[in-house]
């Protein structure tokens, strides 16, 4: 990444640190409230912006390549070619997600040091779908997510069984947001 | 951290350079005529860089200093981006220097008449320290010990 073409970069925040407090709180309050919907402007790059610099290093998904002179412009973080080196994946759809296991998941005395992963969904709904329950969910939440199967499922659970460690999850829909951090169990 | 690649480089590297250190006044009476709608890709960000200098052109490189810079890109409507980094804290004086940068690279020939006034400016600058400087300049010498006695 030596040259940089600035016809291909996207605006940044319009107010950078009104914009970025925002998107941190929008981040927040999605994982601290699992399945539930969060309004959040450009949801996946907007918690780009707000949650990288130069030392976090991102895998990006093939289909969110064209994002990377944006991210570097903005942010300045190093893109990493293997999903397991990432401490953040944005993966551009549901059918390019990376195997959960393989990526960094913390240690036992580490757990905080693993991957996060921004997803970017076709759809995402909280009307029917899969049953969450977990901490920050008083009874029981609905969430619908178009492209993740029960493989998904299944992935999940194993991600869910590494506990503490693990990696977390943010769905990304246009302007909303919804957080799956590692407690949270899944039903289909 | 920010590399252009285009054709003129080695020009835009000197107009990139003299805007830097246009004077704010000349960039705001060329900005009231031209106009032109733009978006923010980068606010203006006022920031530290460390300035690093080798002594003598050939000794070590050593840090000089850090030096305070205003730095920002934008977008103009037709498409083109410009970029400024400019000492000191003027948000104004990067913009303006930004929106040049966009508008010289779409070739607009008023800006480059204004890059003209500012390379002459800046000489005439230059001149007028060499003379102030020159003008307290004090020249030592050594008289010859006369011969002998």
């Amino acid at each position: 990444m030596s040259a940089l073409d600035l016809a291909a970069i996207e605006p940044g925040f319009a107010e950078p640190t009104l914009d970025a407090q925002a998107a941190f709180r929008a981040a927040l309050q999605a994982l601290s409230r699992p399945g539930a919907l969060v309004h959040c402007e450009r949801a996946a790059f907007a918690l780009c912006l707000a949650l990288l610099d130069h030392d976090t290093r991102v895998w990006l998904s093939p289909g969110a390549a064209q994002l990377a002179p944006s991210l570097r412009f903005h942010t300045g973080c190093p893109l990493v070619e293997r999903p397991q080196d990432a401490d953040f994946l944005l993966v551009a759809s549901p059918s390019e997600l990376p195997e959960l296991h393989t990526l960094a998941g913390g240690s036992d005395e580490a757990p905080h040091r693993s991957a996060t992963l921004i997803v970017e969904v076709p759809h995402l709904r909280d009307d029917g779908g899969w049953k969450l329950s977990g901490p920050g969910i008083r009874t029981a939440a609905r969430l619908r997510v178009a492209g993740l199967d029960a493989a998904f499922a299944t992935q999940w659970l194993a991600n869910r069984e590494r506990f503490p460690r693990g990696v977390d999850l943010f769905l990304c829909c246009g302007s909303r947001l919804c957080g799956l951090p590692r407690t949270t169990v899944l039903e289909t | 951290m920010l590399h252009v690649v285009d054709s003129h480089q080695a020009s835009r590297k000197e107009w990139l350079g003299l805007l830097a250190r246009a004077p704010l006044e000349m960039l705001e009476a060329s900005a009231r005529d031209l106009a032109i709608p733009f978006a923010w890709l980068r606010r203006p960000e006022t920031g530290l860089v460390m300035v690093r200098a080798r002594a003598g052109g050939s000794g070590e490189k050593f840090n000089l200093g850090e030096m305070t810079i205003t730095r920002c890109a934008l977008r103009l409507e037709g498409g083109a981006s410009g970029v400024a980094y400019v000492q000191g804290r003027s948000h104004r004086k990067a913009e303006l220097a930004a929106l040049a940068d966009a508008r010289l690279q779409s070739g607009c020939a008023r800006t480059r008449e204004l890059v003209e006034r500012v390379r002459a400016h800046l000489a005439g600058e230059a001149l007028r320290m060499q003379r102030k400087a020159q003008a307290t300049r004090v020249e030592f010498f050594t008289l010859a010990r006369e011969a002998g006695e």
